[in-house]
């Protein structure tokens, strides 16, 4: 149980496939628009159920209930070797005297 | 009266939300034909230079230095031809409070935002705009909603529009976060008719007459430090508004500096695919929206943009987006200044351009943004790996965006390659005709030509050819 104050992430359908606009590609019209937002959680509820947030505006949304909360995972990424190649490269041609 | 909120619906309210939501009526600048006065519209709805300054200046906004990168000259000096590689500048916009050039904009839509009263800002973004509106919101006491392009249908977003929510987040706004497509307009004027905020758009009078100052201060910096204004300015160009309001201030210094355009080149990728969405490195800058807001402004989120990019652009080049990636490092490895990627676009096509000009000549890129975890050369290029693009080194003349990053195999391969302004001008010159179905009338042949940056010849001659 998620008590009603907490700090939660929501999900919602804001059109279906059907209702997309007529300008988006065939990949993208398969597909729903979905949206994510953040607020305070306004009654008890679980995981998966449909809830009303307030968001930080004051704003009230309404979704699915996914997340209690939030926190950002990402990070500088996994190592990519052909950084170090670079840096290697052009300190030889500016300081190591190649013309 | 309870309105209907579907898509169509919503859509067919688009011109009664924005006159509400920006405070400017349009129609006063309108001819009933192709042409639009222009000038007046920044000058009857935007803000003097001088207080453009006061007002920028009083939020800490710029005044931002301009950085000599001499490792980064000598070694395009060491690529280029006997006696050529001009010295390469650049105005370091990553120490604006948000990170960017685009606190500039921001500053100036949020100020006016307040003094016509509203309690709020909204804004339609996925890049450093949405924190420069949300900084600038938390400085004025007034709230603020970001709508920001986010994930595709599996939810996976890129790293970099995840940092740029979260900056967001961390300076007040809601992130009202959306799958790819251009429905986020949909989204975008809900908000604005629930919440009665401000439109703070990219494209308004003020935003754009904001970057002015931008302008103003490399031709001002240049003229004090070393006697004379640089001799070609080069701008990332998205939507536009970068290079507009650069050259409208450099314009109002009297400087007589070379506008250059850069994106980097998304070609073959559609921007509303949801398959494709991850397959790109870059979520601006690049031609996706470069290329379309150059030749056709007026397909933003107001009714006449502000930002008229080929009205000022000598050239524009693409730069591909391996090279973009070579350069960042290089900026970090040989002046010690970990910035971008995104904003190091132009300075990529600066190193190629450095190169065709003489040594006592300058060029200067116009911004440089903030870097962080997820928007960062290492994330983004090891995002890219994971997604299945092929990244090694070799000839970025042959990448293939969404498939390949070619990393240049030796920086002489860095090239800065022209789009045909033209035929771009010619472009714009026939969407203008088929768009308004109207013979063209003298004034707008005259606008025209001020449009595209050519003359009244050339657009009787185009307008022939239709």
């Amino acid at each position: 149980m998620i008590k009603k104050g907490e700090w939660v992430r929501i999900h919602k359908i804001i059109l279906e496939p059907a209702e997309r606009a007529p300008q988006v590609p065939e990949d993208t019209k398969k597909v729903p628009l979905e949206m994510w937002d953040k607020g305070f959680l306004q009654a008890n509820a679980n995981i998966g159920d449909d809830v009303t947030i307030e968001t930080v505006t004051g704003r009230q949304e309404s979704g699915t209930l996914i997340e209690v909360n939030p926190y950002y995972e990402h990070d500088y990424g996994k190592f990519v070797p052909e950084l170090l190649a670079i840096d290697k490269q052009v300190m030889e041609i500016v300081f190591g005297g190649e013309k | 009266m309870i309105k209907a909120n579907d898509y169509n619906s919503v859509m067919s309210r688009k011109a009664e939300i924005m006159l509400k939501s920006v405070g400017i009526d349009y129609s006063k600048f309108e001819s009933g034909s192709i042409a639009f006065d222009y000038e007046k519209m920044m000058r009857e709805t935007g803000y003097s230079l001088e207080e453009m300054q006061k007002i920028q200046y009083s939020v800490g906004v710029g005044n931002t230095p301009v950085l000599e990168l001499k490792n980064l000259t000598a070694l395009a000096r060491k690529c280029a031809p006997e006696g050529k590689g001009a010295r390469i500048f650049m105005k370091d916009e990553a120490s604006n409070p948000s990170g960017s050039f685009k606190a500039r904009r921001a500053a100036n839509s949020v100020y006016h935002a307040k003094r016509l009263g509203f309690k709020g800002v909204v804004t339609a973004t996925s890049g450093n705009y949405g924190a420069a509106v949300a900084s600038q919101a938390a400085i004025n006491g007034l709230q603020c909603i970001v709508v920001q392009e986010c994930y595709d249908s599996k939810g996976v977003g890129q790293p970099e529009i995840i940092e740029k929510a979260r900056k967001c987040e961390a300076l007040g706004a809601e992130v009202v976060q959306l799958s790819v497509g251009p429905e986020l307009f949909y989204k975008f004027l809900l908000l604005l008719e629930e919440t009665g905020y401000f439109n703070a758009s990219l494209y308004t009078p003020f935003g754009i007459a904001g970057v002015e100052t931008l302008g103003y201060e490399i031709s001002m910096q240049f003229r004090e430090k070393y006697g004379k204004d640089p001799d070609a300015v080069v701008c990332t160009n998205a939507g536009g508004g970068n290079l507009t309001g650069t050259a409208r201030g450099l314009a109002k210094a009297g400087a007589n500096t070379r506008l250059i355009a850069a994106s980097v080149n998304l070609s073959g990728l559609h921007m509303a695919s949801d398959g494709q969405f991850n397959k790109k490195s870059f979520t601006t800058g690049h031609t996706g929206f470069g290329m379309p807001f150059a030749s056709w402004p007026d397909r933003s989120d107001v009714p006449r943009s502000a930002a008229r990019p080929l009205r000022y652009m000598e050239r524009y080049v693409t730069i591909a987006q391996g090279e973009v990636f070579y350069i960042t490092e290089v900026l970090a490895r040989l002046e010690g200044l970990e910035k971008g990627p995104a904003g190091n676009t132009a300075l990529a096509a600066a190193f190629a351009l450095a190169q065709e000009m003489d040594q006592e000549q300058t060029i200067i890129v116009s911004e440089t943004e903030y870097t962080g975890a997820g928007k960062h050369i290492q994330p983004q290029l090891s995002f890219a790996r994971d997604n299945g693009i092929e990244i090694f080194f070799g000839d970025p003349a042959e990448e293939v965006p969404g498939k390949n990053i070619i990393l240049p195999s030796h920086p002489s391969l860095i090239k800065a390659r022209d789009v045909d302004l033209v035929h771009m001008r010619r472009s714009l010159i026939k969407t203008a005709v088929n768009t308004y179905q109207v013979k063209p009338t003298e004034a707008d042949i005259e606008f025209l030509a001020e449009e595209t940056n050519s003359s009244v010849e050339f657009v009787i001659e185009t307008l022939k050819s239709i």
